[in-house]
């Protein structure tokens, strides 16, 4: 664009010879072009790659559990996919009994602006473990606890997987999984008894103090308690 | 030594005023005009509790416009917002650390009750982890609504009497103390009402 051209106003209406604007209320629900990487992912991929949704002009890529980590990895590697941003880590689990669990990871590519959904699916009865993606993202760590802690997910590769939103001796289970009744397991009384038991001054690991270097400043007292290995919380 | 020449009298001879009154009504006269809040807010209702403490509202006016975020330098924990389990320990704590005298407000539907958090995360009512003066009700509670509440907690400090020390023993629930309600008992007396979502704690 010419920098010294006028400025024009855009007014109301005029556009309408245009082509309409991609918005979600021009793009069908189900199916429309999808993103050049499903294309590249098929191509170097090939069986690994089980289906490929467009939804709301966001394609969703159905992959093998097996070789998440891979393909994670060249998405983020390749020049010409840059998936340089993960947004999201989560599970989701259908009330139907047939359906399978899914994993599913968010990406962004900031160079190439296009985002892509990544599906793993776990049938009904198998081990709930999929691939952790830390070695690529390592924002992944703290997005793979959660899942962990709220779906009971298991990222095999993860360096510390424990719980994050819950507390480390939660012992009544996954909460967002659907066999979870809302009000928990344990009966209130139980509940606060096991949350009163924690202490509230115990919940560093050794590895967040060392990553802190604030291990020094701690009181002696506390430093020979965490250097005997006292676990979190205990 | 004949009255006059005692030296109580010869003190109250001079032009100094003087008055008497009640030790325990002036020390609760000072206590109910200088709480000093401790203020525990985790939601919604500490955005109205802020609103409470700034210029329109002006909680200075009954002598609260020292927020302490040291508990102990607190007088009464005002706890605006939901509690979870996980802050539970932590709740209890600052409680421990406050000095007596002290007392609590339960601000809002769900520090008193849980509210709508019927669920396996929040604590239904802080007065199951702390003992609460007052409770506020509300979702969240208006500025006005808090107020009034700190002038009854400010009438009960002025009822308070020297002389009854009950008021300020502090027990922890023991399974041996009258205090103590059994588990089954405490589940019993927590089954909601009015709750449309009615599941049974044991799984499906």
């Amino acid at each position: 664009m010419n920098s010294s051209a006028p400025f024009t106003p855009v007014i109301a209406g005029s556009a309408a010879a245009a082509a309409a604007p991609v918005t979600p209320r021009n793009l069908a629900h189900r199916g429309g072009p999808a993103s050049p990487t499903a294309d590249a992912l098929r191509e170097r991929f090939g069986a690994a790659v089980k289906r490929v949704d467009v939804v709301w002009g966001e394609t969703t890529v159905v992959v093998d559990a097996g070789r998440v980590t891979e393909i994670v990895a060249w998405l983020h590697d390749d020049p010409a996919q840059q998936y340089d941003f993960l947004v999201d880590v989560t599970a989701v689990e259908f009330r139907d009994g047939e359906q399978p669990i899914e994993v599913v990871w968010h990406v962004r590519s900031l160079p190439y602006r296009r985002f892509l959904r990544l599906k793993v699916l776990i049938e009904k009865g198998q081990k709930l473990e999929v691939p952790s993606v830390w070695a690529t993202y390592k924002s992944a760590d703290w997005l793979e606890r959660e899942c962990y802690d709220m779906f009971g997910i298991t990222f095999v590769g993860h360096p510390d997987l424990r719980r994050i939103l819950m507390w480390e001796q939660y012992r009544e289970g996954y909460p967002l999984r659907k066999d979870f009744p809302l009000r928990g397991r344990f009966s209130r009384s139980e509940q606060l008894r096991q949350a009163l038991a924690a202490n509230p001054e115990a919940r560093y690991s050794m590895d967040e103090l060392s990553i802190a270097q604030a291990f020094e400043d701690l009181p002696e007292e506390m430093r020979r308690r965490l250097s005997a290995g006292e676990k979190t919380g205990e | 030594m004949g009255l006059k020449e005692h030296p109580l009298a010869q003190l109250l001879q001079g032009n100094e005023p003087w008055m008497t009154t009640r030790l325990d009504f002036l020390v609760n006269w000072s206590r109910a005009n200088s709480l000093w809040p401790m203020p525990f807010g985790t939601a919604c209702c500490a955005i109205e509790f802020m609103a409470a403490a700034a210029n329109k509202f002006d909680l200075a006016r009954f002598g609260m416009e020292r927020m302490s975020f040291s508990p102990r330098q607190a007088d009464v924990l005002i706890c605006a917002g939901r509690v979870p389990f996980k802050l539970a320990p932590v709740l209890r704590r600052i409680w421990q650390q406050m000095m007596q005298p002290k007392w609590a407000i339960s601000m809002g539907a769900c520090a008193s009750t849980g509210g709508m958090f019927d669920n396996y995360a929040v604590v239904q009512g802080i007065d199951t982890i702390i003992p609460v003066d007052v409770y506020v009700p509300g979702c969240p509670p208006r500025p006005e609504g808090l107020i009034y509440g700190i002038m009854m907690l400010q009438k009960k400090v002025m009822r308070e009497r020297a002389s009854d020390t009950s008021l300020r023993q502090e027990m922890e629930p023991d399974p041996k103390s009258q205090l103590y309600i059994p588990p089954t008992a405490i589940d019993e007396l927590s089954e909601p009402f009015g709750n449309s979502v009615h599941q049974t704690r044991s799984g499906l």
